[in-house]
């Protein structure tokens, strides 16, 4: 079991780290989606992995460490708000400016483009371009 | 069990709670509120911190579970020192919020007081879990605070931002996760304790859990090489809040202290200051980058984030020693650094409004209104980053010079630390002279006024910064006592766990 569940964690640790790396941030944000599993899995299975045992202590039973459990209980959380801002960012950005390339550098950018709605019709142009 | 402890984080979490709740569509309302809940914010901590001068931790156990089971807040001079500097801040960019930049996007004084709540928590707490929450408290605000007034440049860098920033968190939990495993306890005193005791051969594990951890702390110091996101997220961001953010690189700063060098300090046996080789080198990269971004800037906003970056790199020099000198000569640095660099971004946001289209480019443009006055406070601000005298950059430089003679290097630094700022000084001449002596007569159209809000925050500032400077002697003794106890393991372990024998402190009270 340890193996596999190991494996599974490097596999979507892999997953993940290759998507982000992508230029778009649909990718990325999957990617980010990826790794917060990945994550979740690991913290899980800091507190050892143990068969069918409660996460309660009781005299002279076994049991299974049950912080961990509660650790990503909360990581779960943030993570799932995280992404759902992320998502949310990555819209507003792709309306706002016709692109999802995430690697616009944003000085140079505001330098090329200083009147906003001229930059609002290139970015639709290059939005299609994209798209095409 | 002292209650104030926890007043930090309790007062601005109801008081954006009832912003958000009562006060929606009353700005006005809503910024007497803030003001108001901030200034109490800022007693508050002053208050924390006459208790704290005695020099005796005191922890505050959350719904009174004992020490290694349950949450403890610790209250020492360090996070009291830190807690009244958010608090000053806080209320310095409030005042400058409320002359107008809070009418540009929903929800800024409720943000910035949930901000609060992360920042004070994370100085607070004494757990490594609990520092993971308060970040991303912190965190969730700052996202919120950068997007403030929207624009598509904004968009773009804010979702770097938080696409890093997620990054680092999904590391924090893996450096946790690893943490766990190993000793079985999250609380910082409790670990502590254990760090030293691990066997051989999970001593491996326990390194790369602890290095995973600076990892995560060195991106939000902005220490090369994880300090791209630094420069993008405050150039493209409100002035209010790149003021704000200004104290979160120096909670990246403070948990480098407090976990490298308390959890993992001298006393922590076969992984004593395990981050320590890491820190120096990342220092001086970001000391020199920080200087190169400064030369070559091609904005006011950019190079202030640069600027950001480099005093970084300069505190962490002295920082990275975890000695008494260094840490106090950096803990005299860090709050003269927030200072300086809040004014100066504070002043950026009044250039890029007052020159109109030309914005907060480095090239010259029509003279804006009020320049004799707002090129004075930059030659002030200016003055304060770069570290010359009067004001306090330049005695908390001269302190890092005596600290870091005691490292072996200490003619590379000397040396780096100088011609730094003799560059420094290069980058903000050219700036100034490009802002405000290279300016052709007034433009025509209409020219915002320069509002008193804005004028007073950030003249306030400065007087602060010379204020450092005027109470230097009291300041180092403070401070030479927040170093002495902040790397005392011994004191702090009592504090958390209770006076009992240290060998078998791990099972509580």
């Amino acid at each position: 079991m340890e193996i596999l569940v190991a494996s599974a964690i490097g596999l979507m640790t892999a997953t993940g780290l290759f998507l982000i790396l992508q230029g778009r941030s649909f990718p990325v944000i999957v990617g980010l989606t990826f790794l917060s599993y990945a994550v979740n899995a690991f913290l899980f299975a800091m507190g050892r992995l143990t068969v069918d045992l409660p996460p309660i202590i009781t005299p002279g039973a076994a049991y299974t460490d049950p912080l961990p459990q509660a650790l990503v209980l909360t990581a779960i959380v943030i993570s799932f708000g995280m992404t759902a801002l992320i998502v949310v960012l990555g819209l507003r950005g792709f309306l706002e400016t016709g692109s999802d390339r995430t690697d616009l550098s944003l000085a140079d950018a505001a330098e090329e483009h200083v009147p906003a709605p001229e930059g609002e019709d290139a970015g639709r142009e290059r939005g299609g371009a994209a798209r095409a | 069990m002292n209650n104030w402890i926890i007043m930090p984080a309790v007062l601005p979490a109801f008081t954006a709670a009832f912003l958000l709740l009562t006060l929606r569509h009353r700005l006005v309302a809503q910024r007497i509120v803030s003001i108001v809940a901030t200034a109490l914010g800022l007693l508050v901590a002053v208050g924390l911190a006459v208790q704290a001068s005695d020099g005796v931790p005191q922890a505050y156990r959350l719904g009174d579970w004992p020490a290694p089971f349950g949450i403890v807040l610790v209250l020492d001079r360090l996070s009291a020192t830190l807690l009244v500097l958010t608090g000053v801040l806080a209320l310095c960019v409030v005042l400058y919020a409320a002359a107008g930049w809070d009418r540009r996007g929903q929800h800024f004084h409720t943000l910035l007081q949930f901000q609060l709540l992360g920042i004070n928590g994370a100085f607070l707490t004494g757990d490594v879990f609990n520092l993971f929450v308060f970040f991303e408290v912190m965190l969730i605000a700052s996202y919120g605070l950068m997007l403030h007034g929207g624009g598509a440049a904004r968009l773009k860098a804010g979702f770097h931002y938080v696409a890093i920033n997620l990054i680092a968190s999904a590391l924090f939990l893996i450096g946790v996760g690893l943490i766990y495993a190993v000793t079985g306890t999250l609380n910082m005193a409790d670990l502590a304790m254990k760090v030293p005791e691990v066997a051989p051969a999970d001593q491996g594990l326990l390194k790369a859990g602890a290095l995973l951890l600076f990892l995560v702390f060195a991106t939000k110091a902005a220490l090369v090489p994880l300090h791209w996101w630094l420069p993008a997220t405050y150039a493209a961001t409100s002035a209010p809040a790149a003021a704000i953010f200004m104290i979160m690189t120096k909670v990246g700063a403070y948990a480098i202290l407090r976990v490298y060098g308390l959890v993992f300090g001298a006393e922590a046996g076969a992984l004593a200051l395990v981050a320590a080789p890491f820190v120096l080198p990342a220092a001086v990269a970001t000391l020199l980058l920080g200087t190169v971004g400064v030369v070559g800037s091609r904005s006011l906003r950019s190079l202030s984030a640069f600027a950001i970056v480099a005093s970084m790199g300069t505190l962490l020099i002295a920082l990275g020693l975890f000695d008494q000198a260094g840490v106090s000569a950096a803990l005299y640095y860090i709050v003269h650094s927030s200072l300086a660099g809040a004014a100066l971004f504070l002043l950026a946001g009044l250039v890029l409004e007052g020159r109109g289209t030309m914005g907060d480019r480095l090239l010259p443009g029509p003279a804006m209104r009020g320049e004799v006055l707002v090129g004075g406070l930059f030659l002030l601000c200016a003055v304060a980053m770069v570290g010359l005298p009067p004001l306090s950059g330049f005695l908390g430089k001269v302190m890092i010079l005596e600290a870091v003679r005691s490292s072996a290097s200490w003619p590379w630094l000397w040396a780096l630390i100088l011609g730094t700022s003799l560059a420094l000084t290069l980058g903000f001449v050219r700036a100034g002279a490009v802002l405000f002596w290279a300016s052709g007569p007034a433009g025509e159209g209409p020219r915002r006024r320069l509002a008193p809000l804005p004028l007073t925050a950030i003249v306030l500032l400065l007087a602060l910064t010379g204020a450092w400077t005027g109470a230097a002697g009291p300041a180092m003794v403070w401070m030479e006592g927040t170093a002495r106890q902040a790397l005392d393991r011994a004191a702090y372990v009592e504090a958390v766990l209770g006076p009992t024998n240290h060998r078998s402190a791990g099972r509580g009270e």
